[in-house]
């Protein structure tokens, strides 16, 4: 499902450009918006779809199997930290998600590593990486589940 | 330089200068190629033809109601305008996203738009009235010395600061694909040419001959150029406000966390405590990295 992007919503402000994998989204030098100058080479990773401020960049699904106008359409709304997705079938259905994309503000949990010791001779012996077993909270009673957290695995799908 | 003065009425007052006549049948002609080419640009790309269908579709979404079968919160989304919203819609318009180029997010690059579009504008403007109503004023003269600085601050600077930053190919300012270019290599030529004109004197030298031949390029190449966005862009933003305020929006998705229902699902518990405004992400360094 390769992206296209329509051309009345692009500003051509390159996001699309600057995250794009494969680097096959460029501007054009006529119109100054954003193109997938070569369809084939897209993987569908989405990251230009979600990177657009304008949702100008939609994906078009191969005509084998979405022949009938189905659409999946997404915001990912960085300022409340959630993805919205918007799926519409080919018979008319239509399921609507919301789900975080992150926990906490964006850029406050980056860890500054020049403050942290160096590590000894025996943890650099270790198998245990950086920072382990704190920060996969092992050494806090043992594995976390959702029994010791206080929480039950639902049955069936949840929204 | 005299900004209430231009080199139009001299011309036509000169004894060897050109009759008001002759300038108002150039001016004609460009009007007309532009109306001629526009229509044309609109019929090859069928833009008025992709606006109908855009419309349309939104109707049959809006006609079709909420959807039977469907996940998700759907209760109230979709909206019947009334004409006060399709007017509030259009007052918008005009003046956010065509006043003030409000489609564009990049700051800097809105500022050339505003620039080229309302220099261009009053500079078009002002000579229209200068040379069919045969004279000039202070206030005309002002309009089109003003819009012509305006034009030439605009078009050069989005040629110096945007042109070549938005191409990954790392091509020189100098490189020109007279295709591609020759629109704002009009505006460029134009505002350069014009002001060249009038600080040297005016009369029908090389400067004036140079003016004849940009804006020429400028109106003739309408066709092969970008100069109709002016016209279907407004119709694009337009649409968009439209569907925005219906609900039909293209399919886009509408929740967000500001809905209760939202904030008791099981997957946004994460998000319960946290602040309603989480920053930018990605979105806080520019893209220039192409």
């Amino acid at each position: 499902m390769p992206t296209f992007v329509y051309m009345t919503r692009c500003d051509g402000c390159g996001h699309c450009v600057d995250i794009c994998p494969s680097d096959i989204m460029h501007i054009d030098k006529k119109y100054r918006r954003a193109l997938n100058i070569e369809p084939n080479m897209c993987w569908e990773c989405y990251s230009c779809v979600k990177a657009c401020p304008h949702q100008a960049i939609d994906v078009r699904g191969y005509a084998d199997f979405a022949p009938l106008g189905h659409s999946v359409r997404v915001i990912r709304d960085e300022r409340k930290g959630t993805i919205a997705w918007r799926v519409k079938f080919r018979d008319g259905r239509v399921k609507n998600f919301l789900s975080p994309i992150t926990t906490k503000p964006w850029g406050s949990a980056i860890p500054d590593f020049r403050n942290e010791a160096e590590p000894t001779q025996e943890a650099r012996d270790s198998e245990l990486l950086a920072f382990e077993p704190e920060s996969i909270r092992l050494d806090d009673g043992g594995l976390h589940t959702l029994e010791s957290n206080g929480l039950k695995l639902k049955e069936g799908v949840y929204y | 330089m005299d900004i209430t003065t231009t080199p139009i009425a001299a011309l036509a007052l000169a004894e060897n200068g050109i009759a008001w006549a002759d300038m108002q049948t150039y001016v004609t002609v460009m009007i007309a190629l532009v109306i001629v080419m526009t229509i044309a640009d609109l019929l090859h790309k069928k833009s008025a033809t992709y606006f109908f269908q855009a419309a349309e579709k939104a109707d049959e979404l809006l006609a079709a109601g909420e959807a039977e079968s469907s996940i998700g919160n759907e209760t109230g989304r979709l909206k019947q305008l009334s004409t006060g919203d399709k007017v509030n819609a259009l007052v918008a318009t005009v003046a956010i996203d065509v006043a003030t180029a409000g489609e564009f997010s990049n700051g800097p690059r809105r500022l050339v738009h505003i620039f080229t579009m309302w220099g261009f504008v009053l500079f078009v403007a002002a000579t229209a009235i200068i040379i069919y109503g045969e004279a000039e004023n202070a206030m005309s003269a002002t309009a089109w010395n003003i819009g012509a600085i305006m034009l030439l601050v605009g078009s050069w600077g989005y040629w110096f600061a945007f042109k070549v930053d938005c191409q990954s190919e790392a091509q020189s300012y100098f490189q020109i694909d007279l295709r591609k270019d020759i629109f704002s290599l009009g505006l460029m030529g134009t505002s350069l040419a014009t002001l060249g004109w009038e600080i040297y004197g005016g009369g029908t030298g090389t400067w004036f001959t140079l003016v004849l031949i940009s804006t020429t390029a400028l109106f003739g190449s309408v066709y092969w150029s970008k100069f109709s966005h002016m016209f279907f862009k407004p119709a694009a933003a337009y649409n968009k406000r439209i569907i925005e305020a219906n609900g039909t929006n293209e399919n886009l998705p509408h929740e967000t966390r500001d809905d209760e229902w939202q904030k008791n699902r099981h997957s946004m518990e994460l998000l319960k405590d946290a602040p309603m405004d989480m920053g930018l992400g990605i979105k806080r360094s520019k893209p220039e990295n192409y």
